[in-house]
């Protein structure tokens, strides 16, 4: 078997970008729509990741780092929006938040 | 060794991914936040492999420890149930799956045209924490002011989600 190479990563990174986007389309439960966001974070990290091992320079795993750090906050943040979305509405489905007035 | 280690992180990855999107057996969200942590683990096991070991343990830190726990005490505030008995409609699923697909497409053609001969170079870069550390805090090209304006981010996110899980929104 072959070792793998750069784009080996770069595709799976991308096969998970799919995944998460096809999930943000297709699902309407507010909460599987943020954790398929995740998804698609995470595969820009593999990529820098994968980009920092083979060309050999660390800036692309600092750069995952504040991801990480400013993923964090986004969700910390985004589930208190949505909690307090629930709070408003009792409902967290995308259909049924068609209207902009809360 | 490393490419057998390689199918196994990537294929779990990918198939926990798609069970977190599209699960045929359940809609609840319980269970795609439980894939989504296989997921990020196998993510991490991709880190190993690349030989950056502070982010792997980052990784599972983080994503598969604090943001999981984070989820999963919000789909336990709302209602799961509502969201279990809703169907996906098979249109909307078909051409979603089109969709993507021609893009990731489009994407991998692209891919295999630009990085196909990239060899990895001579030198292993290591990301130990001590190698990560000197990458971020070094005097000349080091990240020490976007470290504090992501620390300062880090404040206002928490002063936020106090601020609008209070009870009275105003």
């Amino acid at each position: 078997m072959m070792e793998p190479t750069l784009s080996h990563y770069l595709l799976v990174s991308g096969a998970l970008f799919s995944i998460g986007l096809l999930g943000v389309i297709v699902r309407r439960n507010l909460l599987i729509i943020y954790m398929s966001l995740e998804l698609m974070l995470n595969s820009a990290n593999v990529a820098l990741v994968a980009m920092s091992r083979f060309y050999g320079k660390l800036d692309g795993q600092v750069m995952v780092f504040f991801i990480i750090t400013v993923a964090a906050a986004e969700v910390a943040v985004g589930l208190a929006l949505i909690v307090a979305l629930y709070r408003k509405r009792q409902t967290a489905e995308v259909e049924d938040l068609a209207t902009m007035k809360l | 060794m490393e490419s057998i280690l390689f199918n196994i992180f990537a294929v779990l990855a990918v198939l926990s991914a798609l069970l977190v999107v599209v699960n045929p057996l359940s809609r609840s969200p319980v269970t795609s936040a439980m894939f989504l942590v296989t997921t990020m683990i196998s993510i991490s096991g991709l880190f190993v492999l690349l030989n950056a070991y502070f982010l792997a343990a980052v990784q599972i830190l983080v994503y598969a420890g604090a943001v999981m726990v984070l989820f999963l005490f919000v789909i336990m505030l709302l209602d799961v149930q509502e969201t279990a008995r809703r169907k996906l409609r098979i249109v909307s699923l078909v051409m979603g799956f089109v969709a993507v697909g021609a893009l990731f497409g489009v994407y991998k053609s692209s891919v295999e045209a630009t990085y196909e001969d990239v060899e990895a170079v001579d030198e292993v870069v290591v990301g130990s924490t001590e190698a990560l550390a000197r990458g971020l805090f070094s005097k000349d090209n080091g990240f020490i002011l976007p470290f504090e304006i992501v620390s300062i981010l880090l404040l206002v996110a928490m002063i936020g989600a106090i601020l609008l899980s209070k009870k009275e929104l105003r």
